[in-house]
């Protein structure tokens, strides 16, 4: 009540408020926040509806009016594994911890299409969805997260064609493919915490438009898709893992064909820079969404 | 008593706008590059240099009770917006404090998240989900959205292939079947044509008649009248008014009928101008036909444009042409492009010119202004350009002829023209020889024209 409002306004509104049921409480307060705010967790449920009708819009929109649908899907991962195959595994002839050339660049490609996609998706996401934002209100993080769900339908298809190879090569699943959710997870967090950064910025700078093709394009020759991280030397390993893709590529080949080049220092490094991002992310976000409809 | 539904206290808003007249001195690219780190911080933090702080609400302080229809009106600029999205919580304000008492539906347009390629029944969804309604509400609901958008047919084909009116009925379906406690409403009633846009203010009044709490944002003064037992006039971001519906309008009407066109409002304002500099409009006023200057007239009157204007660089000749706006700021009227002279004009020429718009059956409604000098040539360069000029001109109901022949507080469309008719046949008629003028007499008006 400290607003410093006129005087006799206030003493009406003591009236008011002094003939309400004490009980009473307003649904909504509306004030500037300032400083930074965590993630509101209980409001963006009550609009859970909303995030999953956002994600199915995004899968809907996406394959409409398309020849090939959700081919698409399948085409991309394959078309790049084969490519990765022929240069990285026949000509260079690169090791690939002992697994055909061809499954191992696509359990790569898998995990790492799922990354760029929820990128490319949630780092455009409060451009292109500009018209909701300043139309009307919801916790502006389904944007941004309505991608990262959406990006799984496609992951969920590559993992069936990667099963289908996995049956082809007759390599059979050890336990380590349970822990595969775990991994996907990962990706999840990290590429929801990139993307939460990326599109909060992308809302103020549109330089983030252009630049995205291009980061995507270094972070996966910095990541192991093509290559197995024995790659890289001894010594730089450390610093590599601090890649957050580095693990999580790793650890989904290591949970579908059993083994790769992880190491438990690099989850831990993973998990570490992921939830940082995330966190952080999360904070960021929040700290300029109050912004957004006046900016975008 | 019954209880608080909305209680605003204090709220204020400012923007960062960038900075219209006397922008920074040319730097060289090497100065541009070495600022640049300073400037994209400055940016990010919202304190650019080339900003000026603009206060689009000042100190906003009402209580609105449970029940009640309140009606905001005021020009453009003075605030509604604003303080609509303040309510709707889409932006934050920069003072102050708002509280809300139950659950809010806002529509701020028509449509709020349909994607043309989706289908009416995924739009339904989609756009419910949007406006805060649970997924089992919407199923819940939608025969009835589908019932009163009357497109059963075409539920599954995407809203792209629909007519217009088919999907602006829908997508105010949906909205309409939100259920709020209370409903924040921006002029949605402009949209649609003129059977649906009565179903509008129809489901709204029934809202209201629920003893829902409604908050109407219009221009549409008439609309107002019909809807809001209560009216809160905004004037330059603050509360000017706050009372029953008619005191509220009456003094918006005097207000109108006060203002000029002046040095402050119109010619010296950058925000609404645009021109080469080779020629400017000096004083622009707006009268009737007896030479008295004012603002807003009645229906079917006849509106004089006196316009005068300062050479500054030799031009081919003059032409003015005016044009009056709609609230979706496009001309919706314009006059022909009268050439004042085609002889060369040297600077420091002075001209002054009457332009007439005769028998102007506009409906009622605030049309701003739009005044355009040029050179008399095929797509000139020298020009001075007045636009979205306020006050705005104001169209009363009324009139001398329109009044009689059909209800002016409907949104009808934008013209009502002065048709006419003959009966031809009626048991008891003898069949009318010519066509009559409807009641009123026609109208005496002295046409001056385009002096030259």
């Amino acid at each position: 009540m400290a607003t410093g409002g006129p005087g006799i306004r206030t003493k009406t509104q003591r009236v008011t408020a002094a003939a309400l049921p004490p009980v009473r409480r307003p649904t909504v307060v509306i004030e500037p926040t300032s400083g930074w705010t965590a993630i509101n967790l209980r409001e963006l449920w009550t609009y859970r509806d909303l995030l999953f009708i956002l994600a199915g819009r995004d899968v809907k929109l996406r394959y409409k009016q398309t020849g090939l649908g959700i081919t698409w899907v399948i085409l991309q991962p394959l078309v790049a594994a084969m490519i990765f195959t022929v240069m990285f595994g026949r000509f260079a002839k690169l090791p690939s911890d002992g697994h055909p050339y061809l499954i191992f660049v696509f359990a790569g490609v898998v995990a790492w299409n799922y990354f760029a996609a929820v990128l490319q998706r949630a780092g455009n996401s409060l451009i292109t969805d500009s018209r909701l934002i300043t139309k009307v209100y919801f916790p502006r993080l389904a944007i941004p997260l309505a991608s990262t769900l959406s990006a799984l339908i496609d992951l969920s298809v590559s993992l069936v064609v990667l099963a289908a190879f996995m049956a082809w090569f007759r390599i059979a699943p050890t336990w380590r493919v349970l822990t595969l959710p775990l991994w996907i997870g990962l990706i999840a967090i990290c590429a929801t915490g990139v993307s939460l950064w990326l599109s909060a910025l992308n809302v103020r700078y549109r330089d983030f438009v252009h630049a995205m093709p291009f980061m995507l394009q270094v972070w996966m020759l910095a990541s192991p898709v093509a290559y197995a991280t024995t790659i890289v030397p001894e010594q730089y390993r450390v610093l590599y893992s601090l890649n957050p893709a580095v693990a999580f590529i790793e650890g989904t080949r290591w949970a579908v064909l059993g083994n790769s080049s992880i190491t438990s220092s690099m989850v831990a490094i993973t998990t570490a820079v992921s939830l940082a991002v995330f966190v952080g992310g999360a904070f960021f976000f929040r700290r300029v969404e109050r912004g957004f409809a006046d900016a975008v | 008593m019954s209880e608080t539904a909305i209680k605003v206290e204090g709220v204020a808003k400012s923007y960062r706008i960038a900075r219209a007249l006397g922008r920074q001195p040319y730097r060289t690219l090497q100065e541009e590059v070495i600022a640049l780190p300073k400037n994209l911080w400055k940016r990010a933090l919202g304190r650019s240099d080339s900003m000026e702080t603009f206060w689009a609400l000042n100190d906003v302080t009402f209580d609105v009770k449970q029940g009640e229809v309140v009606g905001i009106i005021g020009r453009n600029g003075a605030g509604k917006s604003t303080l609509l999205k303040i309510l709707s919580r889409i932006t934050q304000p920069t003072r102050g404090r708002a509280e809300i008492y139950g659950r809010v539906g806002a529509l701020l347009e028509v449509g709020t998240g349909f994607h043309a390629e989706l289908t009416g029944r995924e739009n339904i969804y989609l756009s419910g989900a949007i406006l805060g309604m649970r997924k089992s509400e919407i199923a819940r609901q939608f025969d009835a959205i589908v019932d009163f958008a009357e497109v059963e047919q075409f539920i599954d084909t995407p809203t792209k292939r629909y007519s217009s009116g088919m999907y602006t009925r829908l997508a105010f379906a949906v909205a309409a079947h939100l259920e709020p406690e209370i409903l924040l409403v921006d002029e949605v009633l402009a949209v649609g044509d003129a059977s649906f846009q009565k179903k509008c203010l129809g489901k709204m009044e029934d809202v209201a008649g629920e003893g829902r709490t409604v908050f109407f944002v219009s221009h549409n003064t008439l609309a107002v009248r019909q809807l809001c037992t209560r009216c809160i006039l905004l004037e330059h971001g603050a509360v000017a008014a706050d009372g029953p519906t008619d005191t509220t309008l009456a003094i918006y009407n005097q207000r109108l009928r006060d203002t000029r066109i002046d040095a402050e409002t119109g010619l010296n304002n950058p925000e609404n101008r645009r021109g080469s500099g080779a020629v400017r409009f000096t004083s622009v006023s707006v009268e009737d036909f007896t030479g008295a200057e004012r603002y807003s007239f009645q229906m079917g009157e006849t509106i004089r444009f006196k316009l005068s204007f300062t050479v500054h660089a030799p031009m081919r000749g003059a032409a003015i042409v005016v044009a009056l706006r709609s609230g979706m700021s496009r001309e919706i009227v314009t006059s022909a492009r009268h050439v004042v002279t085609t002889e060369q004009l040297e600077p420091g020429v002075q001209g002054t010119v009457m332009v007439d718009l005769p028998d102007v059956y506009l409906r009622p409604g605030e049309y701003p202004l739009y005044l355009h000098v040029s050179e008399a040539v095929q797509s000139p360069a020298k020009y001075d350009v007045l636009d979205d000029l306020t006050p705005p001109l104001v169209i009363t109901p009324g009139g001398r002829w329109l009044h009689d022949n059909f209800d002016p507080a409907q949104p009808l469309g934008i013209f009502s023209l002065p048709s006419t008719m003959v009966v031809e046949s009626l048991p008891g008629h003898e069949p009318q020889a010519a066509f009559s003028r409807p009641a009123g007499g026609h109208l005496t008006m002295i046409r001056t024209g385009t002096q030259d």
